[in-house]
């Protein structure tokens, strides 16, 4: 039985749909309409507000924080200022991916770390012989994601500190009327935005004046599945979705490694040991079996796939996350689409892949699978940089 | 003397059933012989009390194999189960602890004792769905000879291997460690917990003459976590109607390939001649032939009480003797007409599964030490089911059945087994002490109780010393050793007469594993 995120007096109000699901043990909104659509809408052109409390968060204190996130993650930590956030994932032994997340160095050693799964016992397990204190903050934070073209102006109406001065990937402890808690300029939709920090007990005060600042900018609340048409056009892969942590698979082949996935920019290898580096260089050196790409699904052929029934194109109407295969052009398994997308800014049929890796080439021609009137067709699907969509306002 | 039949199986316990059931299907005239008025053996479901349909022995299935159940179409014949959802350990202050099917809401419930163990149950859940996997092969065919060198022998041991290599050196580290290691020890290499460790470790000592800290008990663990993986058919559960509602499938099952059913047919002796079983005699004097006996009864009876000593190599005889049981539990099933109520818990969503009365290891510990020197235990584990509140047909509306296993009832009391009569009111009292202390009010709600002790399942149901599996499930008497050294396929020295009971491989729970492999070995053997 999931239980309501501090903001739930809020959100249960304006969910007309009553469209809810579990994540991570919370009630939460897929879509407060009976269409996600305005809500992506409002992402893309406006500000949406999206309840993202149910992210796992762990606060890392201690004068060898930096030392131990740098032994427990893929990134060298103790790089990272006061002031910024980084995006990383950290490994099993073997190099295979065991979660990704976001750390933020909030101050001298103080490191926030956000996690998809609950991450406590991994971490405190490689806590041993670092002066370090780790605490599941999970339950007593609430976070608001607000994203959009008009989050920035939003903020300004109600944040003590400068908006302007913000940087991509950084972080800023402050006021939001009065409430204490950290700005910081992330988000998992690849636009302009910012996640919001603050304890349990201001959470409903800091979304009614969210709400309030926001009603001249077109600001309204999404739910997921808005988020998640805009996370597949950034080209974010998702775990428990695009992957499964190593904790989780019953079988070697499911694993990926950071390289697999697109995260290779991620890893830094040349330094003092970390979880995973051994099985990481080795692979570094011999190249990945298999990668993640980007695929432009045909629109022309799914057309013609529909038009054999007499029948317009059909999409899902939101994004999909089943799985699907796909093919090289000798009809021989190559890989598997894991989530895709109608992209209605783009207007493109997206999908993320992980394909062998000598089909990961831009421009490489495949094959996936499309289902007409109960039937199985392919179409071709041709391998694209990713992300989608890379607006200039998401690093300005 | 009248009809002959090819095979006279010996107890319509489900084993027996079953086998007389698929030697049936086979196109062989199969007679069943009970001794009791009902079918079912361990696994029967009688009306004690008007109205109230108790599980009287086993009261949950886990285990079972999923090919008996398409093989001999079970669900047409009245099989269902319905899944147990739960798993909740009172606390004699604050709320307890439960399980629930959803991952985060056991999180939140165990990290109330541990956020670390909360987070690594999945974990731990994975490396024994792992293992568990591995030894579902070993339950689903005959016992690995090691001892010989039949190249078909050979092959399979090597498969065996095979399969225990294929996830590497540490899958083969963990199995080693799950052979020799205690539940206690192996639980302690995840969870830090006392309160979550002690109802897991409980699974390690059921039907066993041992502690949770006992070397060997481990193993056990995972036998019982086998029912917990076969995911598709969720096969920890409660029958519908009672456990015996298995049984009744699975001898309407045989009868519906032709086999016969008697009941209040009690066996006296099986007739052996020249070293070979002809048939049996009835305690009414009647006589039976068949080409072929096969006994569902545990070695001991099969043995020294069916065959006798006489038809028997003195060796052999001596394995047998040696052939542990040592009962361990007893049973307790009450009649109530309200639901138990809880500290600090409302509704009944968290008694939809089993309940065990395990609030730490010490607790445990001590059951097993007042255990070993011949009394039971004063304040014993015990798991219950209310099944109830999933089938309400097995009592009048409104009222309920709480069922209790429980441990540690030794069949050796030191005043001697046949003591128990004297002592059962008294051992029924300290169960439902034990239960009332964690739910003010229960004694008031009590209509009737029914205690079983270990004397009165040798005595009623012939389950020698009272254990439940036919045999202890420890280490030293499982797979090629179980029930000897040599005779763990079902065949015995005496020609034609074979066994197929829990005494056997696999053995143990309502799996129906030693039935199956014992009338597909017969089969196979073409003595019929």
């Amino acid at each position: 039985m999931p239980i309501p995120t501090p903001f739930h007096s809020r959100t249960s109000k304006l969910c007309t749909s009553n469209y809810w699901k579990g994540w991570a043990g919370y009630y939460t909104v897929t879509s407060y309409g009976i269409s996600h659509e305005p809500e992506y809408l409002a992402i893309r052109h406006a500000a949406g507000v999206i309840d993202v409390t149910p992210l796992f968060k762990y606060e890392i204190h201690g004068p060898d924080a930096a030392e131990y996130l740098a032994r427990a993650t893929v990134k060298d930590v103790r790089k990272l200022k006061v002031g910024r956030v980084t995006y990383l994932c950290w490994c099993d032994d073997e190099g295979k991916l065991v979660d990704d997340g976001t750390i933020s160095c909030l101050d001298e050693n103080y490191f926030r770390l956000t996690a998809a799964e609950p991450m406590l016992s991994w971490l405190d397990r490689l806590a041993r012989g670092y002066d370090v204190q780790i605490e599941d903050s999970s339950d007593r934070i609430a976070v608001l994601s607000l994203q959009g073209p008009t989050s920035r102006d939003i903020l300004k109406q109600i944040v003590d500190a400068d908006m302007d001065a913000l940087r991509f990937f950084g972080v800023v402890r402050c006021r939001i009327d009065g409430i204490d808690g950290w700005v910081s300029r992330t988000g998992y939709t690849g636009d302009l935005g910012y996640e919001i920090w603050v304890g349990n007990d201001d959470a409903e005060k800091l979304y009614d004046t969210l709400m309030e600042a926001g009603g001249p900018y077109g600001i309204r609340a999404a739910g997921l599945d808005a988020m998640d048409v805009t996370r597949i056009e950034a080209g974010f892969i998702m775990n428990g979705v695009d992957y499964f942590s190593a904790h989780h698979c019953l079988i070697e082949p499911r694993k990926t490694s950071p390289y697999e996935l697109g995260l290779g920019w991620t890893v830094q290898l040349d330094r003092e040991p970390f979880v995973g580096q051994t099985a990481l260089k080795k692979e570094k050196e011999q190249g990945s079996p298999r990668l993640l790409v980007g695929l432009d699904i045909d629109w022309a052929e799914v057309e013609a796939v529909f038009d054999l029934y007499g029948l317009p194109p059909e999409l899902p109407a939101s994004a999909w996350r089943d799985g699907r295969p796909v093919y090289d052009e000798n009809d021989q398994w190559i890989g598997q689409a894991t989530s895709g997308v109608w992209s209605p800014t783009l207007k493109q049929n997206l999908a993320l892949a992980q394909v062998e890796a000598a089909f990961a080439k831009v421009g490489t021609q495949l094959r996936i699978e499309v289902t007409a009137e109960y039937r199985r067709h392919q179409v071709t699907a041709t391998v694209v940089e990713t992300p989608f969509f890379n607006p200039p306002r998401k690093r300005s | 003397m009248t009809k002959r039949y090819d095979a006279i199986v010996v107890g319509a316990g489900h084993n027996g059933l079953i086998c007389a059931a698929y030697l049936a299907k086979a196109g062989h005239r199969v007679l069943v012989l009970e001794r009791r008025h009902v079918v079912g053996g361990a696994a029967v479901s009688e009306e004690v009390f008007p109205g109230f349909t108790f599980s009287v022995l086993s009261y949950v299935v886990s285990l079972f194999r999923p090919s008996i159940i398409r093989d001999l179409e079970l669900p047409r014949h009245g099989y269902e189960v319905l899944p147990l959802e739960t798993s909740f350990t009172p606390h004699l202050d604050g709320p307890g602890l439960c399980r629930w099917p959803e991952e985060a809401r056991s999180r939140r419930e165990i990290s109330r004792f541990s956020a670390k163990d909360a987070e690594v149950y999945p974990e731990f859940s994975l490396t024994m769905t792992k293992m568990a996997r591995f030894a579902r092969n070993i339950i689903d065919s005959q016992a690995p000879d090691p001892t010989s060198l039949d190249p078909r022998e050979l092959m399979n041991i090597l498969r065996l291997g095979k399969a225990l290599r294929g996830d590497g050196n540490s899958f083969l580290d963990m199995q080693a460690k799950l052979m020799t290691m205690s539940a206690v020890d192996f639980l302690d290499r995840w969870f830090e917990s006392d309160v979550l460790k002690a109802p897991m470790s409980c699974s390690g000592i059921i039907g066993t003459f041992l502690g949770v800290r006992s070397p060997g008990t481990a193993y056990v663990l995972l036998h019982h976590y086998m029912g917990e993986i076969d995911g598709a058919f969720r096969s920890w559960g409660l029958s519908k109607g009672g456990t015996g509602g298995i049984s009744i499938a699975c001898a309407n099952a045989a009868k519906s390939y032709g086999a016969e059913v008697r009941t209040e047919a009690p066996v006296d002796k099986i007739l052996v001649k020249n070293g070979r079983a002809t048939g049996v005699v009835l305690q009414n004097g009647d006589e039976l032939e068949a080409s072929m006996v096969i006994s569902g009864c545990d070695p001991r009876l099969t043995f020294l009480g069916f065959v006798g000593e006489e038809h028997l190599d003195g060796d052999f005889v001596g394995r047998i003797k040696q052939y542990k049981f040592r009962g361990s539990s007893g049973k307790v099933n009450l009649a109530v007409d309200r639901l138990p109520q809880f500290r600090d818990r409302e509704g009944s969503e968290f008694l939809r599964g089993d309940v065990a009365i395990a609030p730490s290891i010490d607790y445990l510990e001590r059951a097993y030490d007042e255990a070993k020197y011949g009394s039971f235990s004063r304040r014993p584990y015990i798991n219950i089911v209310i099944p109830t509140l999933m089938d309400p047909s097995v009592a009048p509306p409104g009222k309920h059945i709480i069922s209790m296993f429980v441990q540690y009832a030794p069949y050796n009391i030191k005043e001697g087994p046949e003591k128990w009569p004297e002592k059962r009111e008294a051992f029924g009292d300290t169960v439902v002490e034990t239960l009332a202390e964690y739910c003010p009010g229960l004694e008031e709600s009590i209509l009737h109780r029914q205690v079983i002790t270990p004397w009165d399942m040798e005595q009623e149901f012939g389950l020698t010393e009272g254990n439940i599996f036919q045999g202890e499930l420890s280490l030293e008497q499982l797979l090629f050793q179980r029930p000897a050294a040599g005779w763990s396929r079902y065949r015995t020295p005496v020609k034609r007469l074979w066994m197929c009971g829990s005494g056997t491989h696999p053995g143990g729970g309502i799996m129906g594993a030693s039935g199956q492999l014992a009338a597909k070995a017969i089969l196979e053997a073409g003595e019929l």
